[in-house]
């Protein structure tokens, strides 16, 4: 099975994707939590980059300890703009793991940049989405995903 | 007029009037489409989460402006928190604040940036009483035995 993506065969088995949200902002980490929540999936938050990459068994202290929680997640939406590391930068080190590349990465932000935007989806972002986020967004994300693949 | 439609029409003609005069905007009615049984209390939590969270964002950018040599960038990374908090919560006039703010902190203006954060405690101070005066308004109308007009 294809594990990169919200696919049909996950739904048809009622497994129910996996989300992990990563933001500095508690708030909009608490508003995405529920809005993700809201859409039918199960997620974990990470308050920035590192956390989201020690997570995913990616932190640099991590190279050759196994890891279940990669295998776990279906989808990675991260803020952009992040003290430390960015969303970009994140994105960047998802796409360089082997094990992670696959998964579809989401960054927000609020601030409309064409060159961010494209920088982003160049740099292998499935979307890119303006916040504040709202119902409607998270549910045409889960449409589009679920496309994607199989 | 029973006592709860009474309430019902002044929670509604309050909530009218801090749309009409921006204190909040549509992401405060997203805020509340997302609350539902398995999270009654939504709102409130994420509202009280705001006031908390603005609070130490507006000591912080105080005491930031305090130094002796003000690092801009801190002074910036604050409000674009606070502009980012508030944005969420549909706390439009304090958003607009800070956007202004932020022009300051670029041009390294210190009295604009005191002026911008008087600018964002007073509309902090004003949305907060708002918001506990509303949700008061909610608290009267549940006590009473009814329930909340939703606005279209």
């Amino acid at each position: 099975m294809d594990a990169t993506c919200l696919s049909k065969d996950m739904a048809d088995h009622g497994e129910v994707p996996h989300v992990l949200a990563v933001d500095d902002n508690l708030i909009d980490r608490k508003l995405v939590e529920k809005l993700l929540k809201n859409s039918s999936c199960k997620v974990t938050t990470a308050e920035n980059g590192l956390r989201a990459l020690e997570y995913l068994g990616l932190g640099d202290d991590q190279q050759n300890i196994s890891n279940d929680n990669c295998s776990k997640i279906n989808l990675i939406i991260t803020d952009y703009c992040m003290p430390g590391m960015t969303g970009y930068e994140l994105l960047k080190k998802i796409k360089e793991s082997s094990m992670m590349r696959e998964v579809p990465v989401v960054i927000m932000s609020s601030e409309n940049i064409p060159t961010r935007i494209n920088k982003c989806l160049e740099g292998g972002a499935q979307m890119f989405m303006l916040k504040p986020l709202k119902q409607s967004d998270v549910k045409k994300l889960r449409c589009q995903l679920m496309n994607v693949g199989s | 007029m029973d006592v709860v439609s009474q309430l019902q029409k002044q929670f509604v003609d309050y909530s009218t009037s801090l749309y009409r005069e921006g204190f909040l905007d549509d992401q405060f009615v997203q805020l509340q489409k997302l609350q539902d049984e398995s999270n009654p209390d939504f709102v409130v939590e994420v509202v009280s989460l705001f006031f908390e969270d603005s609070e130490k964002l507006i000591n912080n950018l105080a005491s930031a402006l305090q130094q002796q040599i003000v690092d801009y960038k801190q002074v910036d990374a604050h409000v674009h928190q606070f502009k980012g908090s508030s944005s969420s919560i549909g706390a439009q006039r304090v958003k607009n604040a800070c956007v202004a703010f932020r022009a300051h902190c670029d041009g390294r203006n210190l009295e604009g940036c005191m002026r911008c954060l008087q600018q964002v405690k007073f509309e902090y101070s004003l949305v907060k009483s708002k918001l506990e005066t509303l949700f008061k308004l909610e608290q009267q109308i549940l006590a009473a035995g009814g329930s909340i007009p939703v606005l279209a």
